[in-house]
């Protein structure tokens, strides 16, 4: 549940509005009751959609939390590797 | 209309609006308000969120820096939920187009996501639904602790309905508004039922699941004396009632006539009888009912409905103000007997896993020596306005009981020092409460002056049951062959050594054992003070002669069962309108 407190946390700092889909599912990204209900294990695919004024900018802070950041955490590969 | 029924605890009968309280770790009912309360309730709501973002921001900050930090973690996660507006509207919203409580609201709304978390195939995300429980708990922990302020700021008369009322809780009621108590769980000797008897509150326990069947604001009726409660009764049922409740006050006043008289046998044996209390306002009403002083002050209740330790000198002023009631009269104090049920758990970072096998009673005093020592100082303060005798609870040994008696000592050189006046020699007492202590009674005989059998924690450690669980409850006895050979034990060595003996437990107020414990020995008894002009009816009614006889009849039976109908019969036939 931390990924999606940081995600909430890294959303909830731009006045942009901010949708987060997978598949037909869409919910708020400033939640976090929603955003964990989206149950989104590693590997998951999300849209994120946003409206406003810094709404490019929170685009690319959500992007780098996820795809570069990787939340601060090992990824499954990277976890069994550090077993061995 | 609906009648449940349950066990009679505390006698007489009162109809009224109900007030439902809830129990935080108990399946909430879904429960109606009123459209009118529908702000009240999402206000409610708004204020159980913000408790709780406090309480854990506390919570947060108190964590250690580098061990704590997935503890750390776990509470931000738990707080950015309490902060998320979605949730809490999603919550409000549902009090007001479903007008249920917020209590419901919120376990139904949160139990829903952790269901949702619970059926995910990953099992990291199936067990955050731990997580959710965590922060619904936290919720209904504030809202249901709200409600109990509710209560003691009541201002209209109105009868209690909960699945159980803890100590602290029954220790707040305004007694002028409480009129009635039924509860879902307990037996005759839960804290529900022994603060009901006497604060003289009819009360009805062990109903199950009499907090799904009410809404607040429904009219019931408490019928103490056969162990009814009806629910929106209709107006025969009502009129009827009405009409029990008069010929119950007479038979109460009928009663209170033998008030001035003793409570002696036909064939002219003496018996005392003592009052127990909780608060000293209490005091007056044992005298009111004929008690002969206090048997059994259950001085832990200082400490029940307030959130910091009582101090010394209020000790003092409680202790004096009952004293003063009794004059040169015996007035027993019962050291602190925190612990188990009572107060420490909710102190705790941890529970203790077994807690009334546990750090409970004198066990918590000697570990706590600056808080016994406060109360002992402030006893022998007061110990020279009247007869002031000191009575240690839960001692399993010897050595428990001289430990206690050293810090007796020191506080008694403290106030020497200080030049402060006490009675030296104050009697010192203990309850035998357990087991061990009623196996080695002979051997504690010599360092005290008086014994008084507590026959609730006796049974339930003797029976290895719980009294407060409904699931074992029935097997929970006072008259079982068991604890019965250990009271005769105590009775026997008490009194080859000379020490006094009471019984102050539910036991000594129940009709059915009166002639029972008279055959075994005992001359004296403490009990509600609602109780006493009705044991000492009984009392005016046998001879020691048949009480001895009842007794020796009891000690060759082997079940429970043929005890209890037999007791039952015996009584029955001395005094009919008790049963």
């Amino acid at each position: 549940m931390r990924p999606a407190m940081q995600f909430v946390d890294t959303a909830s700092k731009f006045q942009a509005s901010i949708i987060v889909s997978r598949g037909d599912t869409n919910v708020d990204g400033k939640s976090i009751m929603q955003m964990s209900m989206l149950a989104a294990t590693y590997g998951t695919r999300l849209k994120i959609k946003a409206d406003g004024p810094d709404a490019p900018e929170a685009v690319e802070a959500l992007r780098e939390l996820v795809e570069v950041k990787k939340f601060g955490e090992p990824t499954p590969e990277e976890k069994s590797r550090q077993a061995y | 209309m609906e009648i449940k029924k349950g066990v009679a605890v505390s006698p007489g009968i009162s109809i009224g609006k109900c007030l439902v309280i809830d129990a935080e770790d108990y399946r909430i009912p879904r429960r109606l308000i009123e459209p009118s309360q529908r702000l009240t309730e999402t206000q409610r709501v708004r204020n159980a969120f913000k408790d709780a973002i406090e309480e854990l921001t506390h919570l947060q900050a108190e964590q250690q820096e580098i061990e704590g930090q997935k503890i750390k973690d776990i509470f931000a996660v738990h707080l950015s939920y309490l902060k998320d507006r979605t949730l809490r509207k999603k919550i409000t919203d549902m009090v007001i187009t479903e007008s249920v409580t917020a209590e419901f609201a919120v376990s139904n709304t949160l139990r829903d996501i952790a269901s949702h978390f619970a059926k995910v195939k990953d099992t990291y995300i199936s067990e955050r639904a731990a997580d959710i429980y965590d922060i619904e708990h936290r919720l209904l922990r504030n809202l249901v602790g709200g409600k109990r302020l509710d209560i003691a700021a009541l201002k209209e008369e109105a009868v209690i309905v909960a699945r159980e009322l803890s100590p602290t809780q029954t220790a707040s009621f305004n007694k002028e508004y409480v009129k009635g108590i039924a509860t879902g769980a307990g037996g005759r000797t839960s804290h529900t039922a022994i603060v009901a008897r006497s604060l003289g509150i009819p009360a009805v326990v062990a109903l199950e699941d009499i907090t799904e069947s009410v809404n607040a604001g429904d009219t019931v009726i408490i019928d103490g004396n056969r162990g009814i409660v009806i629910i929106n009764p209709d107006d025969n049922t009502i009129q009827q009632y009405l009409e029990y409740a008069v010929e119950y006050t007479e038979l109460e006043h009928r009663l209170d006539t033998i008030r001035e008289k003793p409570a002696e046998t036909r064939d002219g044996v003496l018996v005392s009888l003592f009052g127990n209390i909780e608060f000293p306002d209490e005091a007056q009403g044992v005298l009111e009912k004929g008690g002969e002083g206090i048997g059994l002050y259950r001085t832990e209740f200082l400490f029940l409905n307030r959130d910091t330790e009582p101090t010394e000198q209020e000790h003092y002023d409680a202790y004096s103000k009952t004293v003063a009631v009794f004059k040169s009269r015996p007035v027993i104090l019962r050291t602190v007997d925190l612990g188990a049920d009572k107060y420490t758990q909710s102190r705790r970072y941890a529970r203790e896993p077994n807690p009334f096998l546990g750090l409970r009673s004198i066990r918590y005093c000697l570990q706590n020596l600056t808080m016994f020592k406060t109360q002992l100082h402030a006893i022998m303060r007061a110990s020279v306005l009247g007869d002031l005798r000191i009575m240690f609870p839960l001692i399993t040994n010897l050595q428990e009981l001289m430990q206690a008696k050293m810090v007796l000592g020191d506080v008694m050189e403290d106030l020497d020092d200080e030049g402060i006046p006490y009675n030296r020699k104050i009697k010192v007492g203990i309850m035998v409460e357990t087991p061990a202590a009623a196996l080695t009674a002979s051997m504690l005989a010599r360092d005290v002056e008086f014994f008084s059998i507590g026959t609730n924690d006796l049974t339930q450690y003797t029976l290895a049951v719980d009294r407060g669980n409904e699931l074992v409850s029935t097997l929970y006895s006072s008259v079982d062959p068991a604890v019965i050979r250990l009271i005769r034990t105590v009775i026997q060595d008490a009194h080859k050594a000379q020490v006094e003996t009471s019984v102050c437990g539910e036991m000594a107020s129940e009709p059915e054992s009166v002639m029972l414990l008279l055959g075994l020995g005992i001359r004296k008894l403490s009990i509600a003070a609602p109780m006493i002009p009705e044991i000492k009816q009984i009392i005016r009614s046998v001879t020691i002669v048949e009480c001895n006889k009842v007794a020796r009849k009891v000690l060759g039976m082997n079940s429970e069962r043929q005890i209890s109908s037999f007791l039952r019969d015996a009584a029955r036939k001395i005094l009919p309108e008790a049963f």
